[in-house]
């Protein structure tokens, strides 16, 4: 039965969640509390904490996380290829180079629209 | 893959290469000389439709059977492709005269031709949602061309939000028919189903899930809520793109996959498919009678024809109508681009900037002092309405040829009623541009001029000599391997 191969995780998900609950819990129940307001303040890897949360960021970098996702999910077709290229011979070549050139042509394109430029 | 593979795709490879190509080329024409891109990538869809000609008749399959070519694939080929066109002839004076000319506009609707050409094509689910994708993502984009025009990114969003939505719905589908049948291939699930292997629940609920995603594309009541808005939002010349390519894709998809693959679960979907038409019409043409707004009035009025053209789905398991039934489908999406073009293109001709010279009103005074183009209007609007002897009327006597011989009466009348309805609203423009005094402001241009001369004579024409058009639309049947 497919289902009682699921049976381990299951009791796992429930041991960690307990052990969780139990460790803040009782840290909850027993523990001193003297807040002050230095206490309460949210941790920033102990440097003084500066401006707020949601900070308004320039729209470039969107740009530059879009240009970044086109490029490099490019990788994830690299890198299985390159692991079969002897198989796949010369079709396999020819493919990635078409694949390839279409990424170039993108780039080229992107290049000179000036997407790459920051000012 | 095989080289006999890449040949039957020969036009859309030609297409995608082209635009390809056109991006590369486009980065050294000036910023004044971009109407030359208009040219060039209407040669590169011409070429595209001379092969597409070309390999008329035969039927083959490619890529291991996810891509068929047969009389259906090549039938909606030559329209999507000749629908492109005339999207161009629309698009170039248009978008100068609107001060949104850059070329990404011609290289965009390349690729969501290429997507339709695709979806023509597709005989395996996951193609299909690939053209799908294909198709839509560029016209998300052309939605908004007009930025920063208010109306133009919010149509965007909204096409773009309930676009991925419902292929969500596609893929979902498509991923509970491979449970069901095991493989996603058309002729595989057919085989599944015919030896038994599949599981029958499971199957209807995926393709449920594929008629309402489908259903959103080609705007079928209930998920039609996007259309008015998009269609009003979105620059005009891509409006009347969107209107006639991806709601011919859309049905492309849903004659191949419910014609052929489901028509087995006939019993259930039937009754579904009875009552999504005869809400699409009625629910489309009683809504359109309240519209002022032209733009809008024609988003309703392509509601409705979706809701005639579904009309042929209830006959999915009679195989005896079938090739009537999907020649009836084709030849109707025919009538449509064509009266549709023709509409848009004279709702463009007196569209002035920022959305003004848009009402019903401003076509006041047309038949007074452009007596060729208030004929050309009158033309579509009685093709529009199913008044012969124009296109729309033989588009509409075929359907509910169909529908009769599959012996749904009562759906065939609830066709003809709110064909009536839809008189009102067709004639009411009509009524305004001979019957009242008015300035309206008429530009000349020399494109979108010959695409109303031509759409005109082509409604009238070629429903006098229809026949051979409709031998070849029925001829169009799907070519299904064994």
């Amino acid at each position: 039965m497919a289902f009682w191969d699921y049976l381990p995780i299951a009791i796992l998900f429930v041991i960690s969640a307990g052990l969780a609950a139990i460790a803040v819990g009782l840290g909850h129940l027993f523990g001193p509390r003297k807040p002050t307001p230095k206490k309460l303040e949210p941790y920033e890897s102990g440097m003084n904490p500066f401006g707020p949360g949601t900070r308004r960021m320039p729209v470039r970098f969107y740009l530059v996380a879009v240009l970044f996702i086109l490029f490099d999910i490019e990788v994830v077709f690299f890198l299985p290829w390159a692991v079969v290229l002897k198989d796949l011979g010369i079709t396999g070549l020819v493919e990635m180079i078409v694949f390839v050139s279409i990424l170039v042509v993108g780039f080229i394109y992107a290049w000179k629209k000036g997407a790459l430029e920051w000012e | 893959m095989n080289f006999s593979d890449l040949t039957t795709i020969l036009p859309l490879i030609t297409l995608v290469g082209w635009a390809i190509i056109l991006i590369l080329v486009d980065l050294f024409i000036p910023a004044q000389r971009k109407g030359i891109m208009a040219m060039l990538s209407a040669i590169g869809i011409m070429i595209s439709l001379v092969i597409a000609i070309c390999q008329f008749g035969g039927q083959t399959t490619a890529f291991s059977g996810m891509v068929v070519f047969d009389g259906f694939s090549v039938f909606l080929q030559i329209l999507f492709l000749i629908s492109g066109l005339a999207a161009i002839a629309l698009a170039y004076d248009y978008i100068k005269r609107q001060g949104i000319e850059r070329s990404e506009y011609y290289i965009l609707l390349m690729f969501s031709l290429s997507g339709m050409t695709l979806m023509a094509m597709a005989d395996d689910l996951i193609i299909i949602f690939l053209a799908l994708e294909l198709l839509s993502i560029p016209l998300y984009v052309l939605a908004g061309f007009a930025n920063p025009r208010l109306d133009s990114e919010e149509a965007a969003l909204k096409y773009f939000l309930l676009g991925s939505f419902s292929d969500a719905f596609v893929v979902f589908g498509t991923a509970l028919v491979f449970g069901a049948a095991r493989t996603t291939t058309i002729p595989g699930i057919i085989a599944a189903i015919t030896v038994g292997a599949a599981n029958l629940i499971l199957l209807m609920v995926g393709a449920a899930l594929i008629l309402i995603g489908l259903g959103f594309k080609v705007s079928i009541v209930p998920f039609h809520m996007w259309t008015p808005d998009v269609y009003q939002g979105a620059p005009s010349s891509v409006t009347a793109f969107m209107a006639v390519g991806a709601k011919t894709a859309g049905f492309a998809a849903l004659l191949r996959v419910f014609m052929a693959a489901f028509n087995t679960l006939a019993v259930d979907l039937v009754p579904v498919l009875w009552a999504l038409a005869a809400l699409t019409m009625i629910l489309g043409n009683i809504t359109a009678i309240v519209q002022g707004n032209i733009k809008r009035l024609l988003a309703y009025s392509s509601i409705a024809h979706t809701g005639y053209i579904s009309m042929v789905l209830v006959t999915i398991n009679q195989s005896r109508i079938t090739q009537h039934a999907v020649g009836a489908a084709l030849f109707y999406l025919v009538a449509y681009a064509v009266t549709s073009f023709g509409a848009w293109a004279v709702v463009i001709t007196l569209e002035h900037s920022e959305g003004k010279g848009l009402n019903v009103e401003d076509y006041a005074g047309l038949g007074r002092k452009y007596p060729a183009l208030a004929a050309a209007m009158t033309v579509f609007m009685l093709s529009f309405t199913g008044v012969p002897p124009t296109l729309g009327f033989l588009g509409k006597f075929y359907i509910f040829r169909a529908v009769l011989e599959g012996g749904y009466v009562g759906l065939a009348i609830i066709g003809v009623l709110t064909s009536l309805v839809s008189a009102y609203y067709y004639l009411r423009v009509v009524v305004v541009m001979y019957m009242r005094e008015g300035e309206p402001l008429v530009r000349k241009e020399f494109w979108l001029s010959s695409t109303i001369f031509m759409t005109a004579i082509a409604t009238v024409i070629v429903s006098i000599f229809s026949t051979p058009l409709f031998t070849w639309a029925s001829k169009g049947i799907m070519f299904i391997p064994k």
